[in-house]
């Protein structure tokens, strides 16, 4: 708040107002994301399918160990298997944040919005920032509870990991950064597409169906796929033991956020000179 | 204040808004008339920044749109009732707008109560009928108290008491010294609203006037006469250099190019009984129809003249 008011122009009676802020557009943002239903259903689901499914993976795996051959006892990654759950939550977050500006695109609540607010830049900004931190929050509380969980069902049945062992805690906060990352491209990609349907089915085609392409692809093309594609790469910040032809958990990380800045700049760019 | 200087829209090919300048002054309500696709809702858009003109600037109280510290408290605007998050309640919807202009949280229930919409407040808004739309849209419109108000077919949807309310609304808002713009393509609507007309075809501007204005300078102005000696009647008529045409019936004669106190006076002169003599004026929908006859994007096939 910058203190300064500005004298309203024709009807006298009409009391000074000051100059609407950031903060005004994070609040009204804020607003939006908690009055309607698809929120919290897909938070309830984030949260179910994270801790539920890792919980699952986490039992199962566990009785599993004792018959497991000598390879496969070391490469036993438990925090790993207890933020499996993690991977399949993302859909959600995905959807969520698609959905959080593509439905003012179908709904026509755009308008209405660039009404309120035609520094559109701000309203981006607003609506990202606002779900990354309910991602962020979200999916650290998601990722810590599925960790603890999963290491009670492992542990008596198989070695299990603890905070305080190399990279495990980087492991458990990351999935919750990762889901935030995620979250800012999400809104990004709603953006730039502005219908539902389309921004969700690239989505999935960045998440699930392009890394699986490159499984079928030989070596020499698929190697890079897997290093540098963003939501592989940033799935290092996640995982305890890097394998061959991935990247550094924080360089990962790092394409993400490179690919996330980029996809934001072009949603900008074209929010700002699109006729809305 | 709005004030439109050489407003150019064009959509690839088709231009929508054609070197539009105008001026909306307070304390008024403006009529915005047109036909379909005339570009009156093209022209709204440009005022409120959703779309950028071609060419052209366009101003709300000396500043473009973008640059308002505060648009809402400066602007309120219906464009689509139907123009919001159907899951959202009336009352979350309010509030989502007010607190992206610093507006305080018990406006939202004032406007409420202006617009009737308590009852529902809690509703969601696809849950809403489209008058309730309606008033909701005008509820968002009236949140900053605005000294400028721009409605795009504000009583589509209304029953009568909804019309009567929106028209009694505009017109307090106006006498109260604040600038009302208000399009319509139903010329009926405006007779009873506006003040002043700002009337467009084809994206140009045809007319700036006033509503009264506007229906004297019709050229459709007829005196209605019925008279045993008619045909008599029509033949002095046509002497003196007015036009007629037959009328509904054999005793029924349609005068133009001459008023009515003329028209009595020549059939006084030669003893002829009127039965009937009824100046006709023009009705507002009729001079528009007029007016735009030339603008008419979408005109039914048969209907040339």
């Amino acid at each position: 708040m910058t203190g300064t008011t500005i004298a309203p122009a024709g009807p006298d009676h009409r009391a000074a107002f000051r100059p609407a802020t950031f903060g005004d557009v994070l609040r009204s943002e804020w607003t939006k994301l908690r009055s309607v239903r698809s929120t919290f259903w897909a938070l309830t689901v984030t949260v179910v399918l994270g801790i539920g499914l890792g919980a699952a993976i986490s039992a199962a795996t566990a009785h599993g160990y004792a018959k497991l051959s000598v390879s496969g006892k070391l490469s036993w990654d438990p925090t790993g298997i207890s933020l499996a759950g993690i991977g399949i939550a993302t859909l959600a977050i995905a959807v969520l944040g698609v959905l959080c500006i593509s439905s003012e695109y179908s709904s026509g609540m755009i308008r209405t919005s660039l009404i309120a607010v035609p520094k559109r830049g701000r309203v981006l900004a607003a609506k990202s920032l606002v779900f990354a931190v309910v991602t962020f929050v979200v999916g650290e509380a998601t990722s810590f509870a599925a960790f603890f969980a999963g290491q009670a069902l492992i542990s008596g049945h198989a070695p299990h990991a603890a905070l305080s062992d190399p990279g495990v805690a980087r492991a458990v906060a990351g999935a919750g950064l990762a889901l935030t990352a995620l979250a800012v491209l999400s809104v990004a990609a709603g953006t730039l597409l502005r219908h539902p349907a389309a921004a969700i089915a690239a989505m999935i085609a960045v998440l699930f169906i392009l890394p699986g392409i490159a499984q079928a692809l030989p070596d020499s093309w698929r190697n890079p796929v897997t290093e540098f594609w963003p939501t592989l790469a940033v799935g290092q910040l996640t995982t305890v033991h890097q394998s061959a032809h991935t990247l550094q958990p924080w360089p990962g990380f790092g394409v993400m956020c490179l690919f996330t800045a980029i996809v934001y700049a072009i949603a900008w760019t074209l929010l700002d000179r699109r006729d809305a | 204040m709005i004030e439109a200087h050489g407003l150019v829209k064009r959509y690839g090919s088709t231009t929508a808004v054609n070197d539009l300048s105008f001026s909306i002054r307070p304390g008024m309500v403006t009529g915005f008339l047109g036909p379909n696709g005339a570009g009156k809702t093209t022209t709204m858009r440009l005022i409120l920044g959703l779309d950028v003109p071609t060419q052209g600037s366009v101003t709300v109280a000396g500043r473009s749109y973008r640059d308002l510290p505060a648009p809402l408290r400066e602007v309120g605007a219906l464009l689509d009732a139907r123009a919001l998050h159907g899951g959202r309640r009336a009352f979350d919807h309010l509030l989502c707008l007010a607190r992206s202009n610093g507006i305080p949280r018990r406006r939202v229930d004032e406007v409420l109560h202006i617009a009737g919409l308590q009852g529902v407040a809690r509703r969601r808004a696809k849950g809403l009928s489209l008058g309730m739309s309606q008033r909701l849209g005008i509820a968002a419109a009236l949140l900053g108290d605005p000294a400028v108000l721009i409605f795009d077919e504000p009583v589509n949807g209304l029953d009568p008491d909804g019309i009567h309310w929106v028209r009694t609304l505009m017109r307090a808002q106006a006498a109260q010294g604040r600038t009302v713009l208000v399009s319509s393509h139903l010329m009926s609507e405006m007779a009873l609203t506006a003040d002043h007309l700002l009337v467009i075809g084809k994206g140009q501007l045809i007319a700036d006037t006033s509503v009264d204005e506007f229906v004297r300078s019709s050229s459709r102005k007829s005196v209605h006469v019925r008279s045993p000696r008619a045909a008599e009647l029509a033949a002095r008529c046509r002497q003196a250099g007015a036009t007629v045409r037959a009328g509904t019936g054999p005793d029924v004669i349609e005068i133009t190019g001459m008023d009515s106190a003329e028209a009595g006076r020549l059939a006084a002169a030669h003893g002829i009984a009127l039965a009937e003599l009824t100046p006709i004026r023009a009705s507002l929908e009729e001079a528009f129809m007029e007016l735009t006859r030339d603008s008419v994007e979408y005109q039914a096939a048969g209907a040339t003249r």
